[in-house]
């Protein structure tokens, strides 16, 4: 049994970090969205998600994420994510998040395309 | 966090796992744990084989689409009820993937495989709209596991969403059975309805399903119905996903019926 843990950083520049670690499920809510809470601290223009040590993703997950996206529009921010095995970049493809989330191989790509380096 | 990790382990991940040496296959086995709960990526969505009763003219040759492709506010309705602890929740999403059908309001069909409910299958839906209308859509299996399986719709649907159907064990130590559904109107002509009415009618669609569900458990409970707006924006650059109106196009189809039956029959 595994359960998730988030961490944030700053990515300097106007972008912070939500290191994913574990699962993210329904169960992840109220985590993902204290994290991003915590990320918001220093008024980042973008987030930028770390997937590098996602174990797990269920459509709930995808459920979640879909919300956070929201709640980056709605602040006028902007959503990248990186680490990203094939399979979940799949997933995101499936799913259609692709269209709207920055996809990046590395935290140095996220963070250039943010414009934050 | 309750996962039951052993659960999702597949057979073929249990053979890499006992050889399991590089960091390559480690990687290899975090990806497997849900590689089998999801559908395949394709382009298109095709429609096997369906009754002859069952119409497809708004699946085939479209793409699926999620909240983020939709047009209207963005909602989340929440439908659940308790089912006590008679019956667990792997026995709930069994016996609810099996019978999806079943528990459906009369007057609308769900034409899926006889096998149940698994990732990547399109269902193709008939349903009863306001004016006798016989809307014709359908919905992709996007995820299937032991506790929970969720659909995403296609291009012309009522709503661009995801909707989880889950069982689990709640803080009081019984199962509930929930419908979860992530949403936006598809276009602009289905946000209209759903302001007129559509809300009304897609949570007594839920309330129904629910009910019927826990009858079938031989549970008599009251549905709990919660509803978000995650969104009041609505995306004006997808407003012309009403090209693809399922509403408009079965509409037309049921006006050229007439026709389609006299050139059958050669007249």
């Amino acid at each position: 049994m595994t359960n998730e843990v988030l961490g944030v950083r700053d990515g300097g520049s106007g972008a912070a970090i939500i290191d994913i670690k574990g699962e993210v499920t329904a169960r992840s809510e109220d985590a993902l969205m204290g994290a991003f809470s915590e990320a918001n601290e220093g008024r980042p223009h973008s987030i930028l998600l770390n997937f590098t040590d996602l174990e797990y993703m269920n459509s709930s997950g995808i459920g979640l994420l879909v919300t956070l996206l929201v709640r980056t529009k709605r602040q006028r921010q902007q959503l990248f994510a990186f680490g990203l095995t094939d399979h979940y970049r799949q997933i995101f493809e499936l799913t259609r998040l692709d269209e709207a989330v920055g996809i990046h191989d590395t935290e140095g790509d996220a963070l250039a395309a943010a414009g934050a380096t | 966090m309750t996962t039951d990790d052993e659960s999702r382990t597949t057979p073929e991940v249990e053979i890499i796992a006992d050889e399991a040496t590089s960091a390559e296959v480690i990687e290899e086995i975090k990806t497997a744990r849900d590689a089998a709960n999801w559908a395949q990526l394709t382009g298109a969505l095709t429609v096997g084989e369906v009754p002859a009763e069952a119409r497809n003219i708004n699946v085939t040759g479209r793409r699926q689409t999620g909240p983020m492709q939709g047009f209207g506010k963005m909602w989340q309705k929440t439908y659940r009820v308790s089912l006590g602890t008679e019956v667990t929740p792997h026995e709930v999403i069994s016996e609810w993937k099996g019978k999806f059908p079943d528990f459906w309001p009369e007057g609308n069909r769900f034409y899926g495989p006889l096998t149940g409910i698994a990732p990547g299958d399109v269902a193709l839906l008939n349903l009863t709209m306001p004016g006798r209308l016989k809307l014709s859509t359908g919905v992709l299996v996007l995820y299937a596991d032991e506790e929970s399986f969720t659909f995403m719709t296609p291009e012309g649907h009522m709503f661009a969403a995801f909707i989880t159907f889950s069982a689990f064990e709640d803080k009081h130590g019984d199962t509930s059975a929930q419908a979860q559904v992530l949403l936006r109107a598809n276009d602009p002509l289905f946000e209209i309805g759903l302001a007129v009415g559509g809300h009304r009618q897609e949570d007594k669609f839920w309330v129904h399903t629910l009910d019927a569900l826990a009858s079938h458990f031989g549970v008599t409970a009251e549905v709990d119905t919660q509803v978000v707006c995650v969104d009041k924006k609505r995306q004006w650059q997808n407003a012309r996903n009403i090209r693809y109106n399922s509403a408009i196009r079965s509409g037309f189809y049921m006006m050229g019926t007439p026709f389609r039956a006299m050139r059958r029959s050669g007249r």
